[in-house]
């Protein structure tokens, strides 16, 4: 049988300081290109109109764009999207235009009409138009932020629930980190930011979650295992028992979303980058974020039920709270016990 | 092997009902034939997944209470005036199954699925709405001028369905003894082409149509040459619902006078109510002066006559019996019908008296084609990514990693299926979320094996060490997906139809991934261990 990374014994919390460096670097560059340049919304949170126009030939961008111009459409951007014959127009409600919710669609025909000058009347098809009121704008932009904030809210609670709450503000933590990463992501790939986008993101919170609570799981039985050892050991054996399942799942789903970015099309790619880099962020903040932090949170509220004597009521005492810096780097392999019958 | 057996026969089970949820069948769509300009009826083979305007193509639309010419006071009603009114037009549209909702409590919701024009979208919805009330054809005027329609029809080549012919007349004019009747009853050789398909009502002027048959009606009274045989002063209007007698579904067509008795514009209030005496159901109307002028004469001209209720060319409920003169309040009584109905004809006054103007908030408008590539593309990259899964798997965990791949399938299955079942919609986030889960639905499996290959490694033997690999990987299993089905919920409910569609595959993803990946995965280790007992090392 092949085994990949079988008794690994990386001291992985070892580089968390390193490993905090490195993300907050992305983030400040993330962040810096953030205010620079904005948030690239879709028109679903501006509002105003997009339209997509498949001319079947090739046709300077210079013309379609003179066009615009001439019929007054100053501020619409337009790029080719997917394929030298294909064109999205884009004209978000700005400030300079002052379009109510009808204005939209007289902007949708006004791009229409760009075209029949610029490519001919009936040599090109519409294949997808959209002009979005600034209300309906401003309400998904709500909902958006209402969505990520109730799942982390969500998730404490059932990792409360489930573990205990030093685990679940860990998990949240390392969460909070993948948004904001994520979102540092996008903001450097400058990619437009819709709401199945923003369903991208919520979906790297959820897969983050999941591997983080794939290691915490483990924490959590092998606290109950081996109660000589310190968190610190605990989490790097931990971490390093799981490294094959991590690798082999995180293998099959990069394998999925670089099929969606590479085939998929246009319309899904911003998606899939989203995704593909949210596997990245997830893996990493699964290691070097939550665990780190769930031992920073032990040390500063040391808990007996942090070691699981919730749930195995009062047999061991509780150790006493992990030790700021230890020695010994690796985790030694622990002697092979018969797991505990209790169950 | 009893509890193998038992095993096999949930996994038949679950693979047959999923079959049987994916079989193609006929599905009649409506679809707007563009050289005639009437909608017309097709049938489709096709698999009963519903797919979402994103790729199928189609017209989405949000619209909301113009408030700009002046503030609209109470917009909950406004928009449900407006939701009877676009329901009323929908018909014009020959969508299959077009959706009008009320979203929220001030926004009206509709998806046009297969329509390309937005323009033309937006000028019927976005047409006043007029109420009119006309007197039915008492004379059965219309009745005398079918043999006239029939033949006009014959001369023009069009063939009856010869099946249906003669028994329907017969039932048409049952104990009628009209002279058209006898005419077209004694001409039973070639019974008339639109005769035969009309059925006498309860009411004069009243005639029902088979439901799966009124397009073609439809198309018959719109021709030039029919047209012109109706008698003078009469014209031809849909009912609104299609209604049941008995095991069929019907819809009315009345014959009613050309002139209309009173419109709208002179309608000041309605209200339904229960009358505390009889207990009847009523609507409850106000005229302001002008029509109640109006109304008054003509209503003394036609006591017992009955009054059909038009709002924008199509009849509401069944016409009521004139029973005295009305002046400026009425009351239109429906006996014993509930009170639903009752506030159902009311907000259909309501709707021609004020009519809503909506403005549209959001349009979308995506073509068939677009539609079509998209789902070639998502399709493409499924099977990319499900050959990279199992070339992983395999290779990986061998024989192991083939029972994963087996249950993958069922996988993919029991989503499709689940789809179907519940008639959710699949949108291309949707199809994008499919093709990740299957990504990700391999996870059960990984941690499952990596746990059967420690309690390998510490020394257990096969058996032990598969069953206490299945339960170890449990825990963690469980409460990751629940983690994942959580945030997929709150996506659900925040977002817009695509996001939804996604959020909804990624949940029933997940719950098939757990059948498939667990139960499906065990039970074909429980076969391989009970086939091969002299196994001592297992291929993993």
């Amino acid at each position: 049988m092949i085994r990949l990374f079988a008794n690994a014994q990386y001291d992985f919390i070892k580089w968390r300081r390193f490993a905090f460096s490195l993300t907050g670097a992305i983030m400040l560059v993330g962040l810096g290109f953030l205010v620079t340049r904005g948030v690239n919304y879709s028109i679903e949170f501006t509002g105003g109109t997009q339209v997509q126009v498949e001319a079947g030939h090739k046709v300077p961008i210079a013309n379609i764009r003179a066009a615009l111009d001439n019929i007054g459409l100053t501020h619409a951007d337009i790029k080719n999207f997917g394929s030298d014959t294909s064109f999205m127009v884009t004209a978000r409600i700005g400030a300079e235009s002052a379009e109510g919710e009808a204005g939209t669609q007289a902007v949708a025909s006004a791009v229409a009409r760009a075209f029949d000058q610029s490519v001919g009347v009936g040599q090109y098809r519409i294949d997808r138009r959209e002009a979005v009121g600034p209300k309906v704008g401003r309400e998904l932009q709500g909902k958006a932020l209402i969505a990520i904030l109730f799942s982390f809210v969500v998730t404490l609670i059932y990792l409360a629930v489930r573990f205990e709450w030093r685990f679940g503000l860990a998990a949240v933590v390392a969460t909070a980190h993948d948004v904001v990463a994520t979102v540092a992501f996008i903001s450097v790939m400058h990619l437009e930011v819709s709401l199945v986008v923003v369903g991208a993101v919520l979906t790297v919170v959820g897969y983050s979650l999941n591997d983080t609570i794939i290691i915490f799981d483990r924490v959590r039985e092998n606290l109950r295992k081996y109660r000589r050892q310190n968190l610190y050991e605990i989490l790097n054996l931990s971490i390093n028992e799981t490294l094959p399942r991590s690798v082999l799942t995180h293998g099959t789903t990069i394998a999925t979303t670089l099929a969606l970015l590479l085939l998929a099309g246009e319309v899904i790619r911003p998606f899939a980058w989203v995704m593909s880099f949210g596997i990245f962020t997830g893996t990493f903040s699964s290691i070097y974020i939550a665990a780190p932090v769930l031992l920073w949170i032990e040390k500063r509220w040391p808990g007996e039920d942090a070691r699981g004597a919730r749930t195995f009521g009062s047999r061991a005492p509780a150790t006493p709270p992990v030790s700021g810096s230890p020695v010994t780097p690796p985790a030694p392999q622990p002697p092979p016990r018969a797991p505990q019958p209790a169950r | 092997m009893g509890k193998i057996r038992q095993r096999l026969y949930v996994i038949l089970g679950l693979v047959v009902v999923s079959i049987i949820a994916l079989v193609p069948r006929n599905t009649k769509e409506r679809v707007f034939d563009k050289q005639t300009g009437q909608p017309k009826d097709t049938v489709v083979r096709r698999v009963p997944i519903n797919l979402g305007l994103d790729l199928r193509g189609g017209i989405y639309l949000a619209l909301e209470v113009d408030q700009t010419k002046g503030p609209v006071p109470d917009c909950a009603d406004a928009i449900q005036r407006a939701e009877r009114v676009v329901r009323t037009r929908m018909d014009e549209f020959g969508t299959k199954e077009p959706v009008v909702q009320i979203q929220g409590r001030c926004r009206l919701i509709v998806e046009l699925a297969g329509e390309q024009d937005p323009a033309r979208a937006r000028s019927v919805i976005q047409r006043t709405a007029f109420l009119e009330f006309r007197i039915t054809d008492m004379k059965s005027l219309f009745k005398d001028a079918l043999p006239q329609i029939d033949a006009a029809l014959k001369k023009a080549g069009i063939k009856s369905r010869s099946n249906a012919a003669p028994s329907a007349v017969a039932q048409l004019f049952g104990g009628d003894t009209t002279k058209a009747g006898r005419d077209s009853a004694a001409d039973a050789n070639s019974p008339g082409v639109l005769s035969s398909l009309l059925f006498q009502g309860q009411l004069p002027g009243e005639y029902l149509v088979p439901e799966e048959q009124w397009p073609l009606v439809d198309s018959l009274i719109n021709r030039a040459d029919v047209q012109s045989t109706i008698p003078r002063g009469l014209e031809l209007r849909w009912g609104a619902q299609a209604e049941s007698r008995g095991a069929k579904a019907y819809r009315a067509l009345y014959a009613v006078d050309a002139r209309s008795i009173i419109t709208g514009e002179y309608l000041v209030k309605a209200v339904a109510r229960r009358d505390p005496v009889t207990n009847q159901s009523i609507v409850a109307f106000q005229l302001n002066h002008r029509g109640a002028r109006k109304f008054s004469d003509e209503t003394a001209r036609h006591i017992n006559d009955y009054m059909a209720i038009i709002l924008d060319g199509r009849v509401q409920g069944q016409p009521p019996v004139i029973r005295s003169q009305i002046g400026a309040n009425g009351q239109i009584e429906l006996g014993t019908k509930p009170l639903q109905e009752a506030s159902d004809l009311a907000l259909v006054l309501r709707a021609g008296a004020l009519p809503a103007p909506l403005a549209i908030v959001d349009e979308r408008t995506i073509s068939g084609t677009l539609g079509a590539d998209s789902i070639h593309d998502g399709v493409l990259a499924g099977i990319v990514g499900v050959v990279l899964v199992v070339v992983i798997m395999i290779g990986y965990y061998r024989v192991s990693g083939a029972l994963a791949v087996a249950a993958l399938t069922l996988y993919c299955l029991f989503t499709l299926a689940g789809l179907a079942l519940f008639g959710f919609t699949l949108t291309l986030p949707g199809l994008a979320g499919f093709v990740l889960s299957i990504g990700i639905a391999v996870d059960a499996n990984v941690l499952i094996f990596e746990r059967i290959r420690e309690e390998l490694v510490h020394g257990k033997s096969l058996r032990l060490a598969v069953d206490d690999g299945f339960l170890h990987a449990m825990n963690a299993i469980v409460d990751s997906n629940v983690s994942t089905i959580l945030t997929a919920l709150i996506l659900y409910a925040v977002g817009t139809g695509p996001v939804q569609g996604f959020a909804i595959t990624l949940i029933i993803g997940i719950i098939a991934s757990m059948i498939s990946a667990i139960f499906v995965v065990k039970t074909l280790f429980l076969i391989w261990l009970n086939r091969r007992p002299d196994m001592v090392t297992l291929s993993i």
